[in-house]
């Protein structure tokens, strides 16, 4: 061709951004675990007795849970995002979050759990499985309702019709068992309170096998990132790829809903932020929304213990609060 | 060699496609009609894309439906009459994407991948844009991107769906010279609306309300004549010249 179009060349800067924001957050994640060692109950203190036990038991493996449970939630919303081919997609959307938080209500309105079961749901398993069983639920009636994962657009429609459903349901058990109502607000807001080592292999056992297999799977976001006919005219089976990453993302989200309830916003903002600081393929926009969302729900804990200690607050409102107000900002920029 | 036999293609309940049949060999054949003629739809159940309604394609011999859609990638590139823009990939992480093909999903690209990608780039001349993403691009600088995506595959098929939209008149003619260097070994087939370029092509294929209304070489006489009457006589075929020229029937 005849014309010279002669660019500077970014790729560079490219690969310095992409380095930097894995420097940053690996700092940001040493550092935040640190603080997480240090901040509880009392505020900003090492424990004066019993460290060993509090830290050790407590702060060290909720940290930790905290980091994980943005993990998977930050790579779910990167999945979502990749996968719907929309910035705006939550990782919630699928049914998931609809389907576990129902799961929630109606053991918490059955009474199988007893009647401290509100307050203290986060540590017992059954409550965590029925959670986790629901979310899987809601992401089958979802993909029943579409018929399966071909369609964006109709997976989409079906997973605000579950959500919609389940939540009328839910809110009609509440109001028929009253007693459910506090355990179902705890779970909606979201908390790393009661994260422990035992929950904390779980967590890590499901990072250990989405975060490789997601990785695995991104090239296909990235041929399907230039539209559906595009990535089918290159030999991709389709129909196999969604369903796979379907399955990853709800697997990602029913796992981190389980342990930590409807933390928001995680999912949602994680990979905007990797995005309009790293802009990259799938394989790094993945992986690094994975430790975004860790990074960010580790913060948010730490502040939910530390900022007006000895009073905790709800992890949720805190992620909320932030990734609210991140989304306002980039809205208010744009329309600037 | 693509084959096309009986072809039907039905969309919404209306005939898209009736009864197309015809092969193509190793060249360029343009293909040309007003517009809702099938043009586009033709391509679309030619790179796999629709399902046929009736009647079936043939690669190599071997119709759609024994091959895999790896298989069937490997033998056809195709570029879209409009693709999509990702915002996150750069040019040259965009032409990679036409090695699919070969490497499925889990395989790392090697030497073979990274030169076949960087001799698509040159091919199209967006080297020089590597690094940079395509909504920083005008519309003909994505384009030549995109074709170096569909170049990059190497597939001895390809199927060029209006690959000249955007491009300027340099930009139009570099692009047909390199189809006609192209189609000196491979199997290239062009939507234009582009008549005059259309009548640089071995061959034209003439769509009309879904059925071939003309194929032949441009200089053959019944070809110009079913161009003529495909277009209701909205342009005429001027011979005077070494090489047929389509000129719009303003005056007549």
């Amino acid at each position: 061709m005849a014309l010279d179009l002669t660019v500077p060349a970014t790729g560079a800067t490219d690969h310095s951004r992409r380095r930097t924001l894995a420097l940053g957050l690996a700092a940001a994640a040493a550092l935040l675990l640190t603080a997480g060692l240090w901040v509880g109950s009392e505020g900003w203190a090492w424990p004066a007795e019993q460290a060993a036990l509090i830290v050790g038991q407590i702060r060290a493996p909720r940290s930790l849970g905290a980091l994980a449970v943005g993990a998977l939630l930050g790579l779910a919303g990167a999945l979502a995002q990749g996968l719907f081919r929309n910035p705006l997609a939550d990782p919630f959307l699928i049914g998931t979050a609809a389907g576990a938080s129902l799961a929630v209500v109606v053991v918490l309105a059955a009474g199988v759990l007893g009647a401290s079961a509100a307050t203290q749901w986060f540590g017992d398993i059954g409550l965590a499985a029925a959670a986790f069983s629901g979310a899987l639920g809601g992401m089958l009636l979802t993909l029943l309702m579409a018929r399966g994962a071909q369609h964006s657009l109709r997976l989409l429609l079906a997973g605000v019709v579950v959500g919609m459903v389940c939540g009328a349901v839910a809110d009609l058990l509440v109001t028929l068992s009253p007693q459910a109502m506090r355990g179902r607000q705890f779970f909606m807001l979201g908390s790393t309170a009661l994260l422990g080592w035992h929950q904390l292999a779980l967590l890590g056992a499901g990072l250990a096998l989405a975060l490789p297999a997601a990785w695995r799977l991104s090239r296909g976001l990235d041929a399907l990132a230039l539209g559906e006919d595009t990535a089918t005219s290159l030999g991709l089976p389709l129909a196999r790829l969604r369903g796979a990453l379907v399955l990853l993302l709800a697997l990602a989200t029913g796992l981190a809903v389980s342990q930590a309830g409807l933390v928001a916003f995680v999912g949602l903002v994680s990979p905007h932020l990797v995005r309009r600081f790293a802009p990259a393929p799938h394989g790094y926009t993945l992986l690094a929304s994975a430790a975004t969302g860790g990074v960010l729900l580790l913060g948010a804990d730490v502040l939910a213990r530390g900022l007006l200690a000895p009073l905790e607050l709800p992890v949720g409102v805190l992620t909320a609060l932030l990734g609210g107000g991140y989304l306002l900002w980039l809205l208010h920029r744009r329309a600037g | 060699m693509l084959q096309a036999d009986q072809l039907t293609l039905q969309l919404g309940g209306r005939p898209v496609l009736r009864g197309i049949d015809c092969a193509f060999a190793t060249g360029w054949t343009a293909i040309v009609g007003p517009n809702g003629a099938g043009k586009t739809s033709l391509m679309r159940v030619l790179a796999g894309l629709l399902p046929a309604s009736k009647g079936e394609v043939r690669v190599g011999g071997q119709p759609f439906a024994a091959l895999g859609s790896r298989e069937r990638a490997l033998r056809i590139a195709w570029l879209p009459q409009q693709a999509e823009v990702s915002g996150e990939l750069t040019v040259r992480e965009i032409v990679h994407l036409g090695r699919l093909p070969h490497l499925g999903l889990f395989t790392a690209p090697g030497p073979a991948d990274e030169a076949a990608v960087d001799a698509a780039m040159a091919a199209t001349e967006c080297s020089a844009w590597a690094q940079r993403r395509l909504p920083e691009l005008s519309g003909g600088e994505r384009q030549r991107v995109l074709l170096a995506r569909a170049l990059a595959t190497q597939a001895p098929i390809l199927l060029l769906d209006e690959p000249t939209t955007h491009l300027d008149a340099p930009h139009q003619v570099a692009l047909a010279r390199l189809v006609r260097r192209l189609a000196q070994r491979q199997v290239v087939l062009t939507v234009l609306h582009d008549l005059p370029l259309a009548l640089h092509a071995d061959r034209v294929l003439v769509l009309r309300d879904g059925r071939i209304a003309g194929d032949g070489a441009p200089a053959d006489p019944a070809l110009q004549h079913a161009l003529v009457r495909a277009f209701d006589g909205a342009v005429r075929i001027d011979t005077r010249g070494t090489h047929p020229l389509a000129v719009p029937a303003l005056d007549d």
